[in-house]
């Protein structure tokens, strides 16, 4: 079959940024970014268990300026991905496609997941 | 050999052959991780202190050891069936595609055992 460079459905150069469409692809991107995320988890807990010494180590790697604001997208990465998660797990009982919803849905999760990354760190720090 | 008979071995899994398994597994831990990722969240902000001491006690009560290790396993579950889907979607040479898939199944299989034996080891008090 010869079907190489054959214009692409939706034609990306031509459409419409909706909300709809753009928290379906940060939903995949968040997913992604909390993948790698988990791995700090991981290394701090292996940290932990390595003793002070090796955890200190870590408490000096994460404290850093770069690994601050990394977490600080990790952290909104998580609430996104969660408020979003509830709006698909939702969605998974069949309520909720009509559009008006669907952008009601979409904008509620936005504000949710900035209200809870801001509140997080309001309350950690 | 399955003792399964031929009827009951496809009755579900339609033409993809896979079923909805990976689509409700996804599902479950996904509601799962939305009650340990809101208990974990809980506690970074409970926590007096993200100091040495202050986490060897609190990993050091069961329950929080239990849930820290049910969060890792869970996590990276989710996260495997997720990246699969990525990896499905986005890489399209057949036997890159399942020496792909292969290293991602490892990569999450090493870093939950890391993981939980990490949780364990502080829990039982090294």
């Amino acid at each position: 079959m010869t079907t190489k460079n054959r214009p692409l459905s939706p034609h990306l150069q031509v459409y419409r940024w909706q909300i709809t469409m753009v928290m379906s692809i940060l939903h995949r991107a968040t997913g992604i970014a909390l993948a790698l995320g988990s791995l700090v988890l991981v290394y701090w807990l292996a940290s932990l268990a390595s003793g002070p010494a090796a955890y200190a180590d870590a408490q000096a790697l994460l404290g850093s300026n770069l690994a601050r604001v990394l977490l600080g997208c990790v952290s909104f990465a998580f609430f996104y991905h969660l408020s979003n998660g509830v709006r698909h797990l939702v969605w998974d009982t069949g309520r909720g496609f009509e559009i008006s919803q669907l952008y009601r849905s979409g904008y509620l999760a936005v504000a949710a997941s900035i209200v809870l990354t801001a509140g997080f760190w309001l309350l950690v720090l | 050999m399955s003792l399964k008979s031929p009827l009951g071995q496809v009755m579900g899994l339609g033409s993809a052959r896979g079923g909805t398994g990976h689509w409700w597994s996804q599902r479950v831990s996904a509601l799962a991780l939305l009650f340990l990722g809101l208990w974990f969240a809980a506690e970074l902000i409970c926590l007096e202190s993200l100091g040495y001491q202050s986490l060897t006690t609190f990993m050091s009560s069961p329950v929080n050891a239990v849930l820290l290790v049910l969060l890792v396993a869970t996590l990276f579950f989710h996260s495997l069936l997720g990246i699969q889907v990525v990896i499905e979607d986005y890489v399209h040479h057949a036997g890159l595609k399942v020496v792909v898939l292969v290293l991602i199944k490892f990569a999450h299989v090493l870093a939950v055992a890391l993981g939980v034996y990490s949780v364990l080891r502080v829990g039982f008090g090294a």
